[in-house]
């Protein structure tokens, strides 16, 4: 109550703000804290490895696609469905374009937009069972799983498809060296300082908003240490990408990442369609009622899915040079893990991009640590499959407890007594579920 | 076992839920071998009554004294009141329509040898239970397959194979026909006649009046008076009077209205029930609303006030079948939700917690949720826009939050309720069709929300308002129009208009003008 305490409590605040915690990313906060707890604990144990310029490319390559997976598929979740089928369509598009290429000798720009199509045929057969016949999607994605898994092999003979020099590109490319020879590679470089002033106006272009919306920016220190310390990642992330092996430099597939992830974090939180697919998942009942069209959003999340999957599955074959019938196995298990650890629930509604990506990056560091460290990928399973039930379980432990995550609990626990001095009003608000509410307005 | 024995006592039961007085030192006596009935509108308390009874809310959880066949008792759960002979037979039946017949009389309480089921003892048992309540089916017959009033029966034959003493019934002939309902009266007077005590909670007075030995009448969470039929001299509108008999004094803000002309006019409105083709929800009817009044909509529970609205508001409810709708003059054609809300239609809806809002959702989010274009451009919502029109509402509705970014989930009932209507004023409506908008929340916010109300028929906007308490539509409305069994019985200028009448013609199906 006393002066110190709220002085105290405004201080985690403003430090929750530098992370971007704020009202309903406290979830993300906590993710991002194991995400950097990882990094480090592998960055010790593996004496340096994990954060070398080799294995850091060889990172990015190797799960973007599993990253692009969960990008759709954290919409799927908070639409409140589930895909089960993304690692056979995946497979599927990669032998039909392969083929398309080997076969009937399609320029690889063409093919990559054939793939594409490919993607949003398969996503319109999904969605129209799920959206317009009602079909769970759990089960038009579980037959699909099966549809396109066969399809794969039957065009492909069962066998591998190899592709041409050009497509590979997409998958196992890099940024070219150009201009002078600097030691670093130059676009890798440009590249970085972009994203770093990127950082630096996004900040600033927020605290601009936040003026502009009448209401009080966090302190200016906050926002100076916040970015800092990102753009130090990001110039830190910059010299190791640019500096690696000559030939090497920021993978290609890891530049698709990055436009999607902005691409989507925007649909998802600045337009009208990614509000529909919050409240379609949240309350599909008060989203009709709202004038929402569910079948239109419901259709459409599926079909995103689909084209995601395609493009995940040819960056797959370009990246492996060829198209196999084992391809994309088990990848809808990684991209779900990705999407839950990332804080998304599932009974829909609740969920980001930014979470999926950082819960795919916590399964990334955790296998590539793993694997430098020399643990078969038997004990890589075992662990994978504790985290997941751990992370997900301490969250919905403390739901049921009435705490928003664990972070949220240590940082309550630190300020006793100064919850009513805080937040006034609405600390005396009702139950859920208990009933009616206790009169905030004396009766006249 | 004399006539006077008394098998149930409640004493001075009162039960609180946060902020509302549910139930206040109410007390009721039943005696063995009596059917007794308890009258009040919705929410006066009848329900929690109930619950309070059954265990539903467990001792401790209210005060007062429950005294079972002499002996105090103190239910924990609905089990250990079914134990000492107490069931409940809810409105909406609890059987499971996949299982037989058999299956769901036993359910929960399945006849055991050696560690397996014996459905051999079960079946012939069962066939026993459904002879005493006359009905004749084959007990391996699914539930799904027998009709709404065989399925009551089984319900009552489930109650019988757990030793029943005293029978609760909560509106056990609403979703039956004439025929079926007569059978279950029938019924339950026969199972009088072995000892079987029964509580009948009915808005179905006529009925009442013919099997009820006393009535206990509830209102506002309080008992007003227990009649004896035989001796007292009852008939409907004796238990009229005492179920709406209160005062309206200063429960509503002062409210000049300035009705202008007839701007939207529903003609001869027909909807089926989504699931049952054969049953029609609404028929035949038609309403007219003026700008700038404030046009009421009652009925009793199941009347078809919801369906009615729903069905208007872009066929959100039933199977449309035939009607018109005019506003300004101009036929108009609402296939869907987005299209009512283009022509400037808003619906409050009854339930705001599943049909109302995204619990998820903050404050501000919710408010523009149904009209996200207004604040877009392009597809691009924009944060500031959302930002600054939420605050303004906050800011005019005395929304209690800290902040527009807080969680609605977190708000007070009254809160709540005045975010969603934050949510249809955004849509710069016409009509607002606000079902239900005080129910569960406290008398200040109740005020507040009148208030809201009558400053929008002020602003020239017509109000339809569907409520199930008398008092607000005769305190707030300009006309009032009584909907029964789909039915538009009746249409009163509310001046003109009083509990009695008004309760007339929800009750019975005597049809009179349908609109003026």
């Amino acid at each position: 109550m006393s002066e110190a305490t709220g002085r105290v409590k405004n201080g985690f605040k403003d430090l929750k703000k530098i992370f971007g915690g704020g009202q309903s990313d406290v979830r993300q906060f906590g993710i991002l804290f194991s995400l950097i707890a990882i990094i480090v604990l592998f960055q010790v144990l593996t004496h340096g490895l994990t954060l070398s310029s080799g294995n850091l490319v060889n990172l990015i390559s190797e799960y973007s696609y599993i990253l692009i997976l969960a990008i759709g598929m954290v919409m799927v979740i908070i639409a409140g469905h589930i895909d089960l089928s993304v690692g056979s369509v995946a497979a599927f598009a990669g032998i039909v374009v392969a083929t398309s290429m080997q076969s009937w000798h399609f320029p690889w720009p063409l093919a990559i937009l054939f793939g594409l199509v490919v993607g949003v045929l398969i996503g319109a057969w999904q969605g129209f069972w799920v959206a317009y016949i009602g079909v769970p999607a759990f089960i038009v994605t579980l037959a699909g799983m099966l549809i396109f898994r066969g399809g794969n092999q039957v065009i492909g003979n069962a066998n591998t498809v190899p592709v041409p020099q050009g497509f590979t590109t997409i998958g196992a490319g890099y940024l070219p060296e150009v201009g002078p020879n600097s030691g670093y590679n130059n676009l890798t470089v440009l590249l970085g300082l972009i994203v770093a002033v990127a950082v630096v106006g996004k900040e600033w272009r927020a605290r601009r908003v936040q003026e502009g919306m009448g209401s009080t920016p966090a302190p200016l220190w906050v926002s100076a240490v916040k970015v800092v310390l990102l753009d130090a990642v990001v110039i830190f992330a910059t010299l190791l990408f640019a500096g690696g092996r000559t030939g090497t430099s920021f993978p290609v597939s890891g530049i698709i990442l990055g436009v999607l992830v902005i691409f989507y974090s925007f649909v998802t939180r600045n337009t009208i369609f990614g509000r529909h697919v919050y409240a379609v998942g949240g309350n599909k009942l008060a989203a009709e009622l709202s004038g929402v069209n569910s079948r239109r959003v419901n259709f459409l999340v599926m079909m995103n899915m689909s084209v995601l999957a395609s493009l995940a599955g040819m960056i797959f074959v370009a990246r492996s040079v060829a198209s196999g019938p084992q391809d994309g196995l088990s990848w809808e298990l990684d991209a779900i893990a990705a999407v839950f650890i990332g804080g998304a629930a599932v009974s829909g509604g609740i969920g980001t991009v930014t979470g999926s990506i950082i819960g795919g990056l916590v399964m990334a560091v955790l296998n590539n640590g793993l694997q430098l460290l020399g643990v078969g990928s038997d004990r890589v399973q075992i662990i994978k499959g504790m985290v997941l039930l751990v992370a997900v379980g301490v969250d919905v432990w403390n739901k049921s407890q009435g705490r928003p995550s664990i972070t949220g609990f240590l940082t309550r626990a630190r300020r006793p007594g100064t919850a009513a001095s805080q937040e006034p009003a609405a600390q005396i608000p009702a139950g859920d579920a208990t009933g009616p509410s206790r009169p905030l307005v004396p009766a006249p | 076992m004399s006539a006077n024995h008394t098998i149930l006592e409640m004493r001075s039961i009162t039960k609180e839920f946060p902020g509302v007085k549910a139930l206040a030192d109410v007390s009721i006596c039943v005696r063995a071998g009596a059917i007794h009935a308890i009258c009040g509108e919705n929410g006066a308390g009848k329900s929690t009554l109930m619950n309070v009874l059954s265990g539903v809310h467990p001792a401790g959880s209210f005060t007062g004294d429950i005294i079972f066949q002499g002996e105090p008792v103190h239910f924990r759960d609905i089990a250990s009141s079914e134990a000492a002979g107490i069931v409940i037979i809810h409105q909406e039946l609890a059987l499971i329509p996949e299982l037989s017949i058999t299956e769901n009389i036993f359910l929960g309480n399945e006849p055991t040898r050696h560690g397996a089921i014996d459905w051999v003892s079960a079946k012939k048992r069962s066939i026993e239970l459904l002879a005493r309540v006359g009905l004749e089916d084959d007990p391996d017959t699914q539930i799904k397959h027998i009709g709404v009033g065989k399925q009551q029966l089984v319900e009552i034959a489930k109650a019988l194979s757990k030793s029943v003493k005293l029978l609760i019934l909560d509106e056990p002939t609403a979703a039956l026909n004439e025929a079926d309902s007569q059978h279950l009266l029938d019924l339950i007077r026969g199972l009088k006649g072995k000892g079987i005590s029964s509580i009948m909670i009915s808005h179905k007075l006529n009925e009442i009046e013919q099997v009820a030995d006393s009535i206990t009448i509830i209102r506002d969470g309080r008992t007003i008076e227990t009649l004896n039929v035989r001796q007292d001299g009852v008939n409907e509108d004796r238990i009229i009077r005492a179920m709406v008999g209160r005062s309206l004094e200063s429960r509503f803000p002062d409210h000049t209205p300035h009705i202008g002309e007839v701007f939207f006019e529903v003609r001869d409105w027909n909807v089926q029930h989504p699931q049952a083709a054969e049953r029609m929800v609404v028929k035949n009817s038609t309403i007219t609303v003026r700008r700038g009044e404030i046009v009421g909509l009652a009925g009793l529970m199941g009347a078809g006030r919801t369906e009615l609205a729903m069905s208007i508001f872009g066929r959100s409810y039933g199977n449309f079948i035939s009607g018109q709708i005019f506003k300004d003059g101009q036929q108009i054609h609402l296939r869907n939700v987005s299209e009512a809300i283009g022509h400037g239609l808003a619906y409050v809806s009854e339930d705001r917690k599943a049909l109302g809002l995204n619990l998820i959702d903050d404050v501000k989010a919710s408010i523009v949720s149904a009209k996200l274009t207004k604040i877009s451009a392009g597809q691009v919502v924009s944060a500031t826009k959302e930002f600054q029109l939420s605050e303004a509402y906050r800011k005019s509705l005395r929304i209690k939050t800290p902040s527009v970014d807080y969680g609605v989930r977190k708000l007070s009932g009254g809160n709540q309720q005045k975010v969603v209507l934050a949510k249809w004023m955004f849509t710069d409506p016409d009509l607002l069709i606000l079902d239900e908008p005080t129910r569960g929340i406290d008398v200040g916010a109740k005020y507040e929300i009148y208030g809201i109300i009558q400053g929008l028929a002020a602003q020239g906007k017509g109000v339809i308002l569907i409520s199930s308490e008398l008092p607000e539509l005769l305190g707030l409305t300009d006309r009032i129009y009584t909907i029964f069994e789909g039915t538009i019985t009746d249409c009163i200028q509310t001046e003109h208009a009083d509990p009695e009448t008004l309760m007339k013609s929800m009750t019975s199906a005597k049809k009179k003008v349908a609109s003026k």
